[in-house]
């Protein structure tokens, strides 16, 4: 029989009750009355608090550190510094990951961990860490990407040599990867073109801005056990990791995941757990730790800055012939800000024949990044929406029909070798031109721009249990993490597909010693992977229900088919038997043949790329250089909405993310390499006056290798959102800014320097 | 060791007792002492929200306020909102509309909108953006927050 990724059996025709409905979600009540517990909201007797010592300096030889007095202070249990950590090679996966946890040989950025301290309460901690004494060697630093590769520029680590040169270097080097990524002749493309446009552009960090920071309490007992309780978007991964840096078996770190406040990619990585877990393991006893809002900007997230050139060129009428790219993407300390994603996303959506985009990937004085919603692309597709727009204007033509113009479609072969199946980017851009924002005329004083963008989506490892109690109520076990409402989603859809109410389903989130590997909850694959694994689950279940029902009734297998939650005679000619729902079986067999149960465990496959267009008007003050969002609408391919304000909330919230990177939010640095901005007040992000309502057009073109034809809807949603308000800017104030964020003293230098 | 201070006062009716450091804020004291973790802490710097709590009638941040004033106040936390099993409209609205996603925030949204009602209970939307923008929430882009707040208030207003 093939499997459900051979064939997922959609059938487009299928009668849905309950997927593309709109029920209360499950985890809600609980988060409506506070019930809900997060990170932070997680207590054992005996408990200590503990607090991390972060430098001072964006780049220092750690001579040495004294802890002798901060031991001595009453109430202090722990103190750990790198001596505590087990020593790893420099420049392995877990070296780097053990060097951004506790600054090893040296403090590589402005609030890198160097020690930390546990005590029988936060203030005492918090005292203690004044009483370590750090000797620190101050090095030169360099924050900026672009002065990082110069040769002049200070080293941070001796044994980076740059990957992927055509004739490799042995000198130490910021630049830890180049790649090339080319289709065709672009050589050739632009001699074609009639309209060339080249471009500069360049975006600053910013961070993810999850409204919980860290938080977590690690046990470890003197068996060398670890059980771990913390906000995560990846248990197994932050297991597997933990498991990596502190050489303990994986099999003896249990991770739990608590409620998630917020993650967007910033919470794929570990911050504090493992100082927690060699705190309680010094203490021999729990140890929590909260990281302060301050903390999460110097030490966490954010996301990559850019400095890059688009380059692209069409004819008159509206065929796009080459397009190129040099770009540079900055990693804070240590490589793995997945930069690659750019090349692969940044043009595709459009079924251009003639691609080379040079990417270089650089280290500098900075937090190491983390991910964000589509890691490094919407940065990048700022500067090539805004190139694409501008070859519009100059052959005056309707962006959105250049756009359909150069629109990919099902078979086209993207520039990461994939032939791309139904995708419904065409249906997008057809919608949006059909919205009443983009029917109605651009009111006076203001502008409007539009732009589009694509993500992959995401399959990948994915584990899930299934459990039916003797009631015929249904329990599920995930160990993915719910990261805005995924839960309910997954409830519905076993629940579709066993043919119940969705009330009859529960979703547990398991901690790791409870189910097999799950890839970390991000790129858009946990809906779509853990919808394929549970309704499997349920097929598997359904299977068995029919097996019993067979043996109830003493007939063959096959004479018993299951639909609408109960397993009835296949025709008039097996017998007279009243059906047998889900309750009656479990009812009637779980005593004599055990509950019946289903598991999965599969890497998933067959995720269905997805695709936007956002329409946005602006006002610009051309006295303050502010501009307001005056009406934003997006169009995205779901693929199906399973639970279509689940999907609206996801567009929503992606736009207004983008509204906040465009129009303010960065990281500042001062001349001594410290963050200047690291809290809510001066790291600006948008509140509810800052925006207007956000319309949604969800655009349904099912993906075949799903049951229900969905598509992942998470990342999509930013992707577009700067380029558009960047055109709409342009349009209102007749330049086309070039660098994110598009703050008022970019915008008053622009007005000033167009008008001479 | 530094002299406590006693405290009494009122949380969601109930009355406490408790010694309270001089420098100890109110959301330390609801979340660490009298284990009311519904009141959530994102800042500590009066930015966020996400402590909104409700003090002698006023909203205010209880990362802001120490302990040792509310000696002798009341005060009103996310965990007093609904009665009994019955939902605050305001609570039903953000279930049945979907003003969460992660749910961080909503415990501060949800007092402050509360607050907000007691006040105006017909705010124009613009009103409620405004009253709410002490208040972040990095999931729902807030449209399905207002949406929730201003149904909320349609239906207290109707009842």
């Amino acid at each position: 029989m093939a499997t459900i990724l051979e064939d997922s059996k959609f059938d487009p025709q299928r009668d849905l009750k309950t997927v593309g409905s709109n029920p209360v979600k499950h985890d809600g009540l609980d988060k409506v009355t506070g019930r809900a517990k997060f990170g932070a909201d997680f207590f054992l007797p005996g408990m200590l608090f503990g607090r991390t010592l972060r430098s001072p300096h964006a780049h220092a030889i750690i001579k040495s550190i004294d802890i002798s007095e901060a031991e001595a202070l009453p109430g202090v249990k722990a103190v750990v510094t790198r001596d505590d950590f087990p020593d790893i090679d420099p420049g392995s996966v877990a070296g780097d990951m053990t060097r951004t946890a506790m600054a090893r040989e040296k403090a590589l950025f402005d609030g890198h961990p160097v020690a930390a301290v546990a005590a029988t309460s936060e203030a005492i901690a918090k005292r203690a860490l004044k009483l370590i004494k750090v000797d620190y060697e101050v090095l030169p630093h360099v924050i900026d990407p672009v002065d990082a590769m110069k040769p002049d520029a200070p080293i941070l680590h001796d044994h980076i040599r740059t990957k992927g040169l055509d004739e490799p270097s042995d000198a130490p080097t910021n630049v830890t990867e180049r790649m090339v990524s080319k289709m065709g002749d672009v050589e050739r493309g632009f001699a074609e073109a009639d309209v060339i446009v080249e471009r500069e552009f360049d975006s600053k960090p910013m961070h993810q801005g999850y409204i919980e920071p860290q938080g977590c309490v690690a046990e470890y007992s003197e068996d060398g056990q670890v059980e771990l309780w913390c906000s995560t978007q990846a248990p197994f991964v932050y297991r597997d990791r933990l498991s990596a840096i502190l050489k303990v078996d994986a099999a003896k770190i249990n991770v739990q995941q608590s409620e998630l406040g917020g993650g967007f990619g910033g919470k794929t990585g570990f911050y504090p757990e493992p100082i927690a877990i060699l705190l309680s393991k010094k203490a021999s006893r729990p140890v929590k730790m909260v990281l302060h809002r301050t903390e999460v900007f110097r030490g966490t997230g954010p996301v990559s800055g850019t400095n890059y050139k688009i380059k692209m060129g069409c004819t008159k009428d509206g065929r796009i012939t080459a397009a190129q790219g040099e770009l540079i993407f900055q990693t804070g300390i240590f490589t793995g800000s997945m930069y690659f994603n750019a090349p692969n996303a940044m043009f595709t959506r459009y079924d251009l024949e003639n691609v080379y985009i040079e990417s270089f990937e650089v280290i500098s004085n900075r937090p190491k990044v983390n991910s964000f919603r589509a890691p490094c692309v919407p940065q990048i597709v700022f500067g090539v929406e805004g190139v694409i727009d501008e070859l519009a204007r100059k052959i005056e033509m309707d962006p959105i029909d250049m756009r359909l113009k150069n629109a990919a479609t099902e078979g086209y072969t993207t520039i990461y070798g994939e032939t791309l199946g139904p995708i419904g980017f065409v249906e997008t851009l057809e919608a949006a031109k059909a919205t009443d924002h983009y029917q109605s005329p651009v009111k006076d004083g203001e502008g409007r721009g539009i732009a589009t963008g694509f993500w992959f989506n995401r399959g990948g490892e994915t584990s899930t249990s299934m459990n039916i109690a003797p009631d015929g109520s249904v329990t599920i076990i995930t160990g993915t993490a719910d990261v805005a409402g995924s839960r309910i989603s997954i409830a519905m859809m076993a629940a579709e597909e066993l043919g119940i109410d969705v009330d009859k389903v529960r979703i547990t989130m398991a901690d790791t010693n409870s189910l097999g590997f799950n890839r970390v909850t991000a790129g858009s694959r946990t809906t779509y992977s853990v919808g394929m694994t549970v309704v499997d689950n349920a097929r598997d279940c359904i299977s068995q229900f029919v097996k019993r029902a067979a043996e109830i009734w003493d007939v063959p297998e096959d004479a018993v088919i299951y639909e609408n939650g109960e397993c009835r005679p296949a025709s008039a000619n097996v017998g007279e038997f009243e059906p047998l729902s889900i309750a009656d079986i479990a009812k009637q067999t779980t005593m004599s043949h055990g509950a019946v149960t289903a598991s999965t465990s599969m890497n998933v496959t067959g995720a269905g790329p997805g695709f936007g267009l956002h329409i946005v008007d602006v006002k610009v003050d051309e006295e303050t250089g502010r501009t307001d969002v005056t009406r934003y609408t997006v169009i995205e391919d779901a693929g199906k909405a399973i639970h279509p304000l689940q999907v609206e909330g996801q567009y929503q919230g992606g736009a207004v993310q983008g509204i906040g990177w465009a129009l303010n939010e960065e990281y500042v640095y001062g001349e001594d390499g410290r963050l200047q901005n690291a809290g809510f007040l001066d790291y600006r992000m948008p509140v509810t006056s800052d925006v207007p309502m956000i319309d949604t057009v969800i655009v349904e073109v099912p993906n075949p290798r799903h049951p229900f034809g969905l598509r992942g809807v998470g990342e999509v949603p930013v992707v577009p959102t700067m380029a558009a308000i960047g055109n709409a800017i342009g349009d209102a104030i007749g330049v086309r800014p070039q660098s994110l964020p598009m703050s008022p003293p970019k915008l008053l230098d622009l007005i000033e320097n167009r008008d001479g | 060791m530094a002299k406590k201070v006693h405290v009494t006062t009122t949380v969601n009716g109930d009355e406490y007792e408790y010694l309270a450091e001089a420098g100890q804020t109110l959301v330390d004291v609801l979340r660490n002492e009298l284990e009311l973790t519904g009141t959530k802490e994102g800042c500590s710097t009066g930015d966020c929200g996400a402590c909104s709590v409700i003090v002698d009638g006023e909203l205010v941040c209880s990362c802001l306020v120490l302990a040792a004033e509310t000696d002798g106040k009341s005060v009103e936390t996310i965990e007093g909102m609904a009665n009994g099993d019955e939902l605050h409209p305001l609570q039903r609205n953000f279930l049945e509309l979907n003003g969460l996603q992660c749910g961080i925030c909503t415990p501060g949204f949800l007092v402050a909108a509360k607050a907000l009602l007691e006040r105006n209970p017909d705010p124009t939307e613009t009103e409620a953006r405004f009253w709410l923008a002490g208040n972040l929430c990095r999931c729902t882009g807030y449209d399905k927050i207002v949406r929730s707040v201003m149904a909320a208030a349609e239906e207290m207003r109707g009842a």
